[in-house]
C-alpha cells in the first residue's frame, strides 16, 4: 500500500468518524423533534406536506453536501 | 442503536441500517448516474415498509442523492445544464404516460406480470448491449495502442450516433459542453420521453436506460452523461416526490435519514469517476440492471414480494 493510498484511507476514516458524530446528533435532535409535527402535517395538510417533502430533501442535501465538501477539503487539502 | 419510530409510515427501523443503505446507493449513484431504485425499493420493503411507501420514499431519497452527486459532478465539469433542462421536460411527459399505462394494466388486472416481464427483458437487453459495446471499444483501444483516459471517450456505436446527429429535424441545437455541434431537439426529447416512460412504468429514476441512451444515441461522453443524468433526475424525481407525497406514499423522515449516508457515498462515487475511462465505467455499469432483473425474476418465480 503506497503512502498516498494510506493517507487517503486515513483521511476518509477520520471524515467518517467526524461525519458520524454530526449525524448521530442530527438523528437525536432534529429528526426526533421534527417527527411528530411532520406526522401531523401529513395527516391534516397533505399539499403542505408534499411541498415540505421536496423542500426538506433539497435543503438537507445542499447542507450535507456543503458539510462533506468542507470535511474533504479540511482533511485532504484544497485540491479536492 | 435501537430502532427509531417513523410516525408517517408507522414503521420501526434502525436508522443506522437506513444510513448504510443510503451510503451504498449514494456511492453507486455518484459513480454511475443512477438513482438505485431497483435496489432501494426492495431493500426498504425488506426493512418492513409497505410497497407504496417504499416507492414514494425511494423517489424522495433519489432527489437528495442526485443533488449531492450532481453538485460534485458539476464541480468536475461533468454537467451539461442545457441538455439536462431539455431532458427534464421529456422525462416528466414520459413519466406521466408510463403512470397512465400502469393504470390501464391495473384495470386489465395483469399489471404485475406485464411490468415484471418488460423490466426483465429491458434490464437484460441493456446489460448485454453494454457488455458487447464496451468490450468492443476496449479491445479496439488495446489493438490500436491508443489509451484513452479521464473524460476522453469513444464508443463502438459511434457510426449510429453520427447518423443520428445528421438527421435534420428542425429545430437543430448545439450542445457545446457535451461536444455536440448539431442535434435535433426532437431527438433529445424523444430519448428523455422514453426514459420517462420507463420511469413511470417501472418506478424510480430509470437512469439504467437513460444514461446508456445519452451515450449511444445522443453521443454524450460517458462522464457528462453520468453528471447530466443526475442533474436531470433532480428535476424529474422532485416532481415524482411531490406527486407521490400528495397520494400519501412518502415518509420523508426515512428519506432524510437515508440521505445522511447517501451524501458521503455520492461524493466518493462522483470523485471516483475521474479515475476511470468511459468504456470501463460502462462495463462496470453492467451488473446493475442484472441485479434489478434478478430481483424481479425472484419475485415473479417465488411469488414473494421483496
Amino acid at each position: 500500500m503506497t503512502a498516498e493510498v494510506r493517507r487517503a484511507l486515513f483521511s476518509f476514516l477520520v471524515e467518517l468518524v467526524v461525519y458520524g458524530f454530526l449525524i448521530a446528533g442530527y438523528f437525536l435532535l432534529v429528526l426526533h423533534l421534527l417527527g411528530p409535527s411532520l406526522g401531523q402535517i401529513a395527516k391534516d395538510h397533505i399539499r403542505l406536506y408534499a411541498l415540505l417533502c421536496v423542500v426538506l430533501i433539497l435543503g438537507q442535501s445542499i447542507v450535507l453536501e456543503s458539510i462533506t465538501t468542507f470535511l474533504l477539503r479540511l482533511l485532504r487539502g484544497r485540491s479536492e | 442503536m435501537i430502532a427509531m419510530f417513523f410516525p408517517i409510515s408507522g414503521a420501526e427501523i434502525n436508522p443506522v441500517y437506513l444510513a448504510v443503505l443510503g451510503f451504498s446507493i449514494g456511492l453507486m449513484g455518484g459513480f454511475f448516474g443512477v438513482g438505485g431504485s431497483f435496489i432501494a425499493g426492495p431493500a426498504l420493503r425488506a426493512l418492513g415498509l409497505d410497497w407504496n411507501f417504499a416507492v414514494g420514499t425511494d423517489l424522495a431519497h433519489i432527489v437528495g442523492t442526485s443533488v449531492v452527486a450532481a453538485k460534485r459532478h458539476r464541480a468536475l465539469g461533468n454537467v451539461d445544464l442545457r441538455l439536462g433542462l431539455i431532458m427534464a421536460l421529456g422525462t416528466i411527459a414520459g413519466a406521466e404516460l408510463g403512470a397512465q399505462l400502469i393504470q390501464m394494466l391495473k384495470r386489465a388486472g395483469n399489471v404485475n406480470f406485464v411490468v415484471s416481464a418488460v423490466s426483465i427483458v429491458i434490464y437484460f437487453s441493456v446489460s448485454i448491449f453494454m457488455i458487447w459495446e464496451s468490450s468492443l471499444t476496449l479491445r479496439a483501444q488495446r489493438k490500436s495502442g491508443r489509451k484513452k483516459s479521464g473524460k476522453e471517450d469513444e464508443t463502438a456505436f459511434r457510426h449510429v450516433t453520427s447518423w443520428i446527429h445528421r438527421l435534420k429535424l428542425w429545430p437543430m441545437i448545439s450542445l457545446p459542453v457535451s461536444g455536440i455541434k448539431s442535434i435535433s431537439l426532437w431527438t433529445i426529447l424523444l430519448v428523455a420521453f422514453i426514459g420517462g416512460i420507463f420511469s413511470g412504468f417501472l418506478g424510480g429514476g430509470a437512469g439504467y436506460i437513460r444514461m446508456p441512451m445519452m451515450v449511444y444515441v445522443l453521443g454524450v461522453p460517458t462522464h457528462l452523461a453520468v453528471g447530466t443524468d443526475l442533474f436531470e433526475i433532480i428535476i424529474s424525481a422532485s416532481y415524482g416526490t411531490f406527486s407521490h407525497a400528495l397520494k400519501g406514499n412518502v415518509d420523508i423522515l426515512i428519506a432524510l435519514v437515508m440521505q445522511t449516508g447517501a451524501a458521503i457515498g455520492a461524493q466518493i462515487g462522483a470523485i471516483s469517476t475521474q479515475y476511470f475511462a468511459g468504456p470501463k465505467i460502462r462495463l462496470a455499469f453492467v451488473p446493475l440492471p442484472l441485479i434489478g432483473a434478478a430481483l424481479v425474476l425472484y419475485t415473479l418465480l417465488s411469488g414473494h414480494k421483496l
